[in-house]
């Protein structure tokens, strides 16, 4: 059986790439580093959109990133119906990309926000989360400035109906509060969906979260549940 | 021919914004107590070259609900278009 591959992008101005290769060896996948302007995407089983700030985060959170010579490949990866995970500026990315609903807007507070935040799992429907159980809290680090999930009203019951709430934030035991939730977030919502549920996009970092030398380890969730859901997928 | 557009984009109303609050709450402090609704925008110019002003201003359009603004947040218009040289 083959070690599943995992794309990472490189974008001018992403910071968690390396962070995010590091992650996906450390869990026992290969991470396979791409450039922005690559057109392929290595023939990985999956792919990441990393943290940072591509293209400076001009105009808007990644606007000019949505339509890099890479993001065909993506968006043909996601089509296919496999694995696309965005975080922090990946997630910006993905719904400026049209590949997730909803928007990320500045900070309610105005304020770059940067700590360990609890995350309750709402959903084990994607291969994100597959070795979840919905209501399961992970701990994992946010830091962005323009976190602050926002959709329409009607984008919104959609989402709730449809399960396509990934992650919302909450406190250490999983409670759902206002106090928990970092930037304003509708719904305290941290991470969402597509509806075929193979694109996933959260603003905490689970790349910063897999070694338990340096910090919670929430983020081994995600990358367990990838990993066993591609070999799965290869048996 | 060049023709010089400029485009404007909002946030969509009822959508918080923070950056307009911050202004509003420091105006008091500044003398100003009758001012409210402060929203902020962005105001983006841009050339385009073409022979009809028809196709320039499709051009500059396309730009706008395209790339310029974001329809899930933001409301976009074009303000204003001159013959530039």
């Amino acid at each position: 059986m083959s070690t599943p591959t995992v794309a990472v992008v490189t974008f001018p101005g992403s910071n968690d790439d390396r962070d995010a290769l590091r992650a996906v060896g450390q869990m026992g996948g290969e991470g396979i580093a791409v450039w922005h302007r690559d057109t392929d995407l290595g023939g990985a089983d999956a792919v990441l959109l990393p943290g940072g700030f591509a293209y400076g985060d001009y105009l808007r959170t990644g606007a000019i990133a949505a339509f890099a010579p890479i993001m065909d490949a993506v968006r043909a990866h996601a089509a296919a119906g496999r694995p696309v995970l965005g975080v922090c500026n990946g997630f910006q990315i993905l719904c400026e990309a049209g590949l997730l609903p909803g928007a990320l807007i500045r900070n309610r507070t105005l304020t770059f926000v940067h700590r360990r935040v609890h995350v309750r799992v709402e959903t084990a429907s994607t291969p994100f989360t597959a070795a979840a159980e919905p209501g399961d809290v992970l701990e994992v680090p946010i830091k962005h400035g323009e976190g602050q999930y926002v959709a329409d009203a009607a984008a919104l019951e959609r989402l709730e109906a449809d399960g396509q709430v990934v992650f919302r934030y909450c406190t250490a035991l999983g409670e759902v509060t206002p106090d928990a939730n970092p930037n304003g977030a509708m719904r305290n919502i941290a991470g969402v969906r597509n509806d075929a549920g193979n694109v996933v996009g959260l603003m905490p970092h689970p790349e910063h979260a897999v070694d338990p030398d340096v910090g919670p380890v929430g983020g081994q969730t995600l990358f367990e549940s990838l990993l066993s859901s591609l070999v799965g997928a290869a048996t | 021919m060049k023709r010089r557009f400029e485009v404007l984009v909002t946030l969509k109303e009822g959508l918080l914004d923070p950056q307009g609050k911050t202004v509003e709450d420091s105006l008091p402090r500044m003398g100003w107590t009758n001012v409210s609704e402060v929203r902020v925008g962005k105001l983006v110019e841009l050339t385009v070259e073409g022979d009809s002003e028809e196709a320039a201003r499709d051009t500059a359009e396309e730009v706008a609900t395209r790339l310029l603004a974001n329809p899930v947040i933001e409301d976009v218009r074009i303000l204003s278009m001159e013959e530039a040289t």
